[in-house]
C-alpha cells in the first residue's frame, strides 16, 4: 500500500483535482453574484411584474460603474447575454453613459439610456446570472431552459443542439464500433490461427497504426481523401467519376467515420487476438467430425467462445469513440463533429466555460458507466497493449 | 469442397483489403513528403520517377525553420521529464499493486486506469481550469506534470503484466539471504521487470510525443511541441513539410514498436 500511495497522492493532483474543478465549475458562477451583490439583494423585494423598484436602479447605476473601474463588466455583461440575448451592448452603453449622470431618479436615468432597463426580462435575466450555484449548466446541455415563472420547459425545436449532438455523438461511436467488428474479426482470426512467425508479422501490420501518431494517420486521410487527393485522382485517372465528379470524402461525415475506424482499428483487434489464440484449433475438427458444416461449426462453437474478447473490444472501441476530439475536428467538417468537439469549441471560441464544463461532466458520466461496465465485464487488470 | 475453399478465398481476400487499409494510408505518406512541388497528391512527374520532381525540399525547410526546431526540442523536454516521472511513480504503484497484501486492489487498479479512459478533451478541460487556479498553465511544469498522469496507466499496466509472471520465492529467497527490501528491489526485482518497465517508459514517451489536446488548451507559445505544430500545419496552413514531418514520425513509431516487441520476446523467452 506504501507503494502506491505516492501515484495516488500524484494522481489526486495532477488529475482528480482537475476533474472535480470541472465538476465544480459546471454548477458554479460567483462572476455576477460578487460584482452587483446590492443590486441582487435589493432584487429580492421584487415581485417580478413590471419595473423594480428605484432601490435596485440605484444599486445597480453604482455596481455598474465600479465592475467598469474594476474591468469586471465585460465579463459581467457577457453572462447575463447569455441569458437574454443584446443585453450585453446595453450593459456597456448603460455604464459608460451613467458616468455623466450626476443623480438620480436612477430608473429614468437607465430608461433614457435603453428602454430595455423598464423589460422585466432584463432584470430576471440578472436575477438568474446572479445565482452563485446554479443547474442552468445543465438544463442548457440537454436543451431546456428555465422560464422566468421557474418551470423548466425545452428550448424550441430550432434552438435544440446539444442533445441531437449527443445522439449523433452515440449513433457515430456505434457505427464505428460495428464497422471496427466487422473489420477486425477476420483479420483477428487469421492472425490468431497462422503460424508463429507469419502470425507475428501480420500482428506488427496491426500495430504500426498503433504506435504511429495520431496527427500523422488523420493527416494521410486528409491526403487521400481530399477532393484533390489520391483516391480521387486515382478515381479520375480510372475514369469511374469525371474530373468534375469527384466525390467529397474528408470535411464531412465519410472523413469522421472513416479515419476513426482506422484509428481505433487496432483496439478491437487485440482484444479479440487475444481471446482468438486461447482456442484450440481441436475445437472446429471436432465439430467438423462430428458432421458439422464449417458454417454451423462458427456459428455454434467458435463464434460463442470468442464473445468475450467481441465484448472487450468493442466497449473499448465505444467509449474511446465517444470521447474522440482530434479526428473529428480535422476532419470533420462541420457535419462531422462530435460532442467533444462542442466542448472544445465552448472552452476556446464562446468562453462559456459553465456550459463546457456541464457537458464535460455529461460524457465523463457516460464514460464512467460504460468503464464500469468494462470493468464488470473484462476486468480492467486485464487490459492489456498489444 | 468448393464452397469451402471459396469462403477461405473470400476470408483471405477481405483479410487482404483490411490490411491494405490499415497500412496504406501510413506508407502513402512517406512518398508524397518528397514532392518537389507544394501539392498533397503524385504529381505526374513523380509518376514517370522523373528525378526532377521528387527532391528534399520540404525536410530543409522543416530543418531551418525555428519552429519545428523549437518544437522538437520542447517535445522532448517535456516527454523525457514525463517519461521518468510517470515510470518512476508507476513502477513503485504496481509493485504495491502486486503484492499479496494490497488492500481494494481492483478499484485502486480502477483509479490509476482512469486516466486512459477518460476523453482527453475532459482532461484537458479540467487541468486548463485547476492548473490555472494554481499558476501551472503556460509552463513546462504543468505539461510535464499532465503528460505524465495521461502516461502513467501505460506504465502500471505493462510492470503489473510482467509482474504476474514474476516467482515471488526469489525475493523470499533473497529476503532469507539477509538482503533489505531496497537491496531486492535493486538486485533481483528490478532486473527481472525491467522490459516491462522500459515498455511503459516507452507507451508514456509515445504518448506525451503525440499529445495534443491538453497542449492546445494548457500550453502558450513557449510550450509549443511537435504534435501542436502539426495541428496548426493541418488547419492553418496546410505545407507538404509536415508530410515530412510525419515521415520522421513514422519512422519513429516503427523504432518504438520494434523495440517493445524485441523486449517482449525476451521477457516472455
Amino acid at each position: 500500500m506504501g507503494l502506491v500511495l505516492p501515484l495516488l497522492v500524484f494522481l489526486g493532483v495532477t488529475f482528480l483535482a482537475p476533474l472535480a474543478t470541472m465538476l465544480l465549475r459546471s454548477v458554479h458562477d460567483p462572476v455576477v453574484a460578487d460584482a452587483l451583490p446590492a443590486t441582487l439583494a435589493a432584487l429580492r423585494e421584487w415581485e417580478g411584474e413590471g419595473p423594480p423598484p428605484e432601490a435596485v436602479y440605484e444599486a445597480a447605476a453604482r455596481e455598474l460603474g465600479s465592475a467598469r473601474e474594476a474591468r469586471t463588466l465585460g465579463q459581467v455583461a457577457g453572462r447575463v447575454n447569455r441569458l437574454q440575448s443584446g443585453l450585453r451592448s446595453v450593459f456597456t452603453r448603460t455604464a459608460r453613459n451613467l458616468e455623466d449622470v450626476t443623480g438620480g431618479p436612477w430608473r429614468e436615468a437607465m430608461a433614457g439610456i435603453d428602454s430595455a432597463w423598464v423589460d422585466p426580462g432584463t432584470w430576471h435575466a440578472v436575477r438568474a446570472a446572479g445565482e452563485r450555484f446554479t443547474a442552468r449548466h445543465y438544463l442548457n446541455a440537454v436543451d431546456m431552459q428555465r422560464l422566468p415563472d421557474g418551470s423548466v420547459a425545452p428550448q424550441p425545436e430550432e434552438r435544440r443542439i446539444y442533445l441531437p449532438l449527443l445522439w449523433r455523438t452515440l449513433l457515430v461511436s456505434l457505427a464505428i464500433t460495428v464497422f471496427c467488428l466487422i473489420l477486425g474479426y477476420p483479420i483477428a482470426h487469421l492472425i490468431a490461427h497462422a503460424p508463429p512467425r507469419r502470425g507475428n508479422l501480420l500482428l506488427a501490420l496491426v500495430l504500426v497504426p498503433f504506435w504511429t501518431s495520431l496527427l500523422v494517420r488523420t493527416t494521410s486521410w486528409i491526403v487521400l481523401l481530399q477532393t484533390q487527393g489520391v483516391i480521387n485522382d486515382v478515381l479520375v485517372a480510372v475514369g469511374l467519376v469525371g474530373d468534375d465528379g469527384r466525390l467529397s470524402m474528408v470535411y464531412n461525415m465519410t472523413g469522421t467515420l472513416v479515419a476513426m475506424t482506422h484509428v481505433l482499428l487496432p483496439f478491437m483487434v487485440l482484444p479479440l487476438y487475444s481471446v482468438m489464440r486461447s482456442i484450440p484449433p481441436l475445437h472446429m475438427r471436432a465439430a467438423a467430425s462430428m458432421g458439422a458444416t464449417p458454417a454451423q461449426a462458427f456459428r455454434r462453437v467458435y463464434w460463442p467462445q470468442t464473445l468475450p474478447g467481441v465484448g472487450a473490444g468493442s466497449l473499448l472501441v465505444f467509449i474511446l469513440a465517444i470521447g474522440y476530439y482530434i479526428t473529428p475536428a480535422l476532419v470533420g467538417g462541420s457535419s462531422g463533429q462530435l460532442i467533444s468537439n462542442m466542448v472544445a469549441y465552448h472552452m476556446q471560441t464562446s468562453l462559456n466555460w459553465g456550459l463546457a464544463a456541464a457537458l464535460g461532466a455529461l460524457l465523463l458520466a457516460g464514460v464512467l458507466v460504460l468503464y464500469l461496465l468494462y470493468d464488470r465485464l473484462v476486468g480492467v487488470e486485464r487490459m492489456s497493449l498489444g | 469442397m468448393t464452397g469451402v475453399r471459396i469462403g477461405r478465398f473470400a476470408h483471405l481476400a477481405f483479410c487482404v483489403v483490411v490490411f491494405v487499409f490499415l497500412v496504406a494510408p501510413i506508407i502513402v505518406i512517406v512518398p508524397l513528403s518528397f514532392n518537389a512541388e507544394p501539392y498533397f497528391t503524385f504529381t505526374e512527374g513523380m509518376l514517370r520517377l522523373d528525378p526532377e520532381a521528387w527532391s528534399l525540399r520540404w525536410y530543409r525547410e522543416v530543418v531551418e525553420n525555428e519552429a519545428w526546431t523549437r518544437s522538437l526540442a520542447n517535445s522532448l523536454a517535456i516527454g523525457i521529464s514525463a517519461t521518468v516521472l510517470a515510470t518512476g511513480l508507476g513502477t513503485l504503484a504496481a509493485l504495491g499493486l502486486s503484492s499479496p497484501a494490497m488492500p481494494a486492489r481492483r478499484f485502486i487498479t480502477g483509479l490509476l486506469i482512469s486516466p486512459m479512459v477518460t476523453p482527453v478533451i475532459i482532461s484537458a478541460a479540467g487541468m486548463f481550469f485547476f492548473y490555472t487556479n494554481v499558476g501551472l498553465a503556460q509552463t513546462h511544469l504543468g505539461l510535464i506534470l499532465a503528460h505524465a498522469t495521461l502516461g502513467m496507466p501505460f506504465v502500471v499496466i505493462t510492470v503489473v503484466a510482467t509482474l504476474s509472471g514474476f516467482d515471488r520465492n526469489l525475493t523470499r529467497a533473497a529476503a532469507s539471504l539477509g538482503a533489505g527490501p531496497v537491496r531486492i528491489f535493486r538486485t533481483v526485482q528490478l532486473p527481472l521487470i525491467a522490459p516491462g518497465v522500459i515498455s511503459g517508459a516507452l507507451f508514456a514517451f509515445a504518448t506525451s510525443f503525440d499529445e495534443v489536446v491538453v497542449v492546445l488548451f494548457m500550453g502558450g507559445l513557449e510550450q509549443r511541441t511537435i504534435p501542436r505544430q502539426m495541428w496548426a500545419g493541418i488547419r492553418e496552413q496546410i505545407s507538404p513539410a509536415i508530410l515530412a514531418v510525419a515521415t520522421f514520425l513514422v519512422v519513429f513509431a516503427l523504432a518504438l514498436l520494434l523495440t517493445v516487441e524485441w523486449l517482449r520476446r525476451r521477457s516472455s523467452a
